[in-house]
């Protein structure tokens, strides 16, 4: 790090000392390695938190610390092949719980993205569509997943579908109203253009409003797949034996520390794992956009 | 440069007959084109040039389909695309506008871009139009850029394909609504020979909204000056400079002469503009 910060101290220096293009060079090739993707940075942030917590719960053991969990008691836990509280690597019930979550999470995540994409367009796309829509939308869009919990049980009759509407309602909302302001981002020139090339209403619909809310829509999706592994918590208080939700809940009832952070843990890494997915899908998809933000002419 | 003086032309007259165009209505009414008559002829370089925010782009809006008048008429080859009866011109192939900020699709490949006119219209199958498509951008000397994105080209490049886009349509009319504003000196002074060269491959008529007097008097068969908001004609100067033109003539007494004209046409509307705190548009 002080060795970074050496070189563009001296990168500077030498910048006001009119040493001109061999150092724009340089400061060109320092920006290209800034540039490129470096794991050890990550697994250095990583490791700075396990640090962090490793010291304030096990060595300094800080007042409201100390009854923490700290990271050698979990990781133990977790690798043991004979677990203290029922779950680890080497249990089949923690594959359960976490395909049991996966399976939940892209159920709920296809009915928010099969149902709020086009609902977004629609309140994008058409004026009176909006006006009924939208305010209903937005009164519903705050409430959180938990005051729905009662009404889910009561709506569905198995727990399964309950869970899943639960799950699925933020992440409609997010993938609605991102989709929605997609639509609002388009160049109003676009559609002008298109009407001038001969297209029908329908073209312009599907030509230019759709590709062009593109980028908005995937951001809508990102955000779409990380609520849901946010709401999972609460959507699996509803029922069921399986689920990382569910793991966190019951060892909070049965004073199982170690196995809720497993959990977490898990949860998070999962969540993280589903929207680098998502991730790669968008960017796919919308190559043009790659192509001209990375290689980008003179404008 | 092989040009060949466009042959008579018969399509693309534009006459517009005492358009008025008011937004708001009542106390908040704002006048934006008052009683303005002008004839445009097939196959004319027409420059329209004005004080900022005086209406041009409202009347090209008018006549491409995107803006309603309040009365009056405009019509193309005697046909009328909009009156008092029909405020709104259905926009359409015939009449197309080429955008200030320039409005190829950045998701669709240049070809695919050049080619959609035809495919939407069902006019050509997909495979033809982009044949012909990619005919075009090569005679425009735009091999190359098929298969990249608007995204990737240079803003010059960029104006080039739009262009390329519009003639890909036969149309009647080009509306060129301050197509170089954005661009640098020297990438405009090429921009203005290629147009020149496209106008002498292509018979069609060119309606151009500018604010460059150099601009208006080298590529315009005529230009007129618009009044401070709410526009009218305020003046038509004919540029008698003949055709086929190129850059260079920018050296010519007569191209001074003119320029003089039309600055001093201008500049009464732009210091009455200005002191009435028009906004820039």
């Amino acid at each position: 790090m002080a060795e970074l910060t050496a070189t563009v101290r001296r990168v500077e220096r030498a910048r006001s000392s009119s040493e001109g293009r061999a150092v724009g060079l340089f400061r060109q090739h320092l920006q290209a390695w800034f540039r490129v993707r470096r794991p050890h940075l990550a697994l250095l942030g990583y490791g700075l938190a396990l640090g962090a917590w490793y010291l304030a719960v096990e060595v300094w053991q800080l007042p409201r610390f100390r009854e923490m969990p700290g990271p050698t008691v979990v990781i133990k836990e977790w690798l043991s092949p004979d677990p203290t509280y029922g779950l680890s690597i080497h249990t089949a019930e923690y594959y359960q719980h976490i395909v049991v979550s996966i399976w939940r999470v892209t159920q709920a995540f296809f009915f928010a993205t099969v149902l709020g994409v086009p609902l977004g367009l629609l309140m994008g796309w058409s004026e009176t569509f909006r006006q009924y829509a939208f305010p209903l939308f937005e009164v519903l869009r705050p409430i959180p997943i938990l005051a729905w919990v009662p009404l889910a049980i009561v709506m569905f009759v198995s727990g399964e579908s309950s869970v899943i509407f639960l799950i699925f309602l933020a992440s409609f909302f997010a993938t609605a109203l991102n989709t929605m302001l997609g639509v609002e981002s388009i160049d109003e020139s676009f559609v002008r253009a298109a009407r001038c090339l001969g297209a029908s209403k329908w073209q312009v619909f599907r030509h230019v409003i759709v590709p062009g809310a593109m980028p908005f829509i995937f951001t809508g999706l990102q955000i779409s797949v990380g609520v849901a592994w946010f709401s999972l918590v609460a959507a699996e208080m509803v029922s069921g034996q399986f689920g990382l939700g569910y793991v966190i809940n019951t060892s909070y009832t049965m004073v199982r520390y170690p196995t809720i952070v497993i959990g977490m843990i898990t949860l998070g890494a999962v969540g993280y794992a589903t929207s680098a997915l998502v991730r790669v899908a968008g960017s796919w998809l919308m190559r043009w956009r790659e192509r001209t933000l990375n290689i980008g002419g003179p404008s | 440069m092989s040009a060949v003086l466009p042959a008579v032309v018969k399509r693309g007259a534009i006459r517009i007959d005492d358009v008025v165009k008011v937004y708001g209505s009542g106390e908040t009414a704002v006048p934006a084109v008052d009683h303005c008559s002008l004839s445009i002829e097939a196959g004319e370089i027409c420059m329209i040039v004005g004080p900022s925010g005086c209406g041009k782009t409202t009347l090209l809006n008018a006549i491409a389909g995107f803006h309603s008048i309040s009365s009056g008429r405009i019509a193309l080859d005697g046909e009328t695309l909009c009156d008092a009866a029909r405020p709104l011109a259905e926009p359409g192939s015939d009449r197309i506008v080429v955008f200030q900020n320039g409005a190829l699709f950045p998701w669709k490949t240049n070809l695919e871009n050049v080619a959609f006119g035809p495919i939407v219209q069902g006019k050509l199958a997909r495979a033809e139009a982009l044949e012909r498509a990619r005919e075009l951008l090569a005679g425009a000397g735009l091999s190359g850029v098929e298969d990249s994105y608007p995204g990737e080209l240079s803003s010059g490049m960029r104006r080039r394909v739009e262009i390329v886009r519009a003639l890909m349509n036969e149309p009647k009319v080009l509306l060129l609504d301050e197509p170089f504003r954005a661009l640098d000196a020297l990438t405009k002074s090429v921009m203005h020979q290629a147009l020149l060269e496209i106008y002498y491959r292509n018979k069609v008529t060119i309606v151009f909204i500018t604010h460059d007097l150099d601009e208006a008097v080298l590529l315009g068969d005529k230009v007129v000056v618009m009044t401070s908001r709410p526009a009218q004609v305020k003046r038509v100067i004919p540029i008698d400079i003949p055709h086929p033109r190129n850059v260079s003539l920018v050296t010519t007494k007569r191209f001074r002469e003119l320029l003089e004209e039309a600055r001093l046409a201008v500049h009464e509307e732009a210091r009455k503009s200005f002191a009435s705190g028009e906004k820039e548009g």
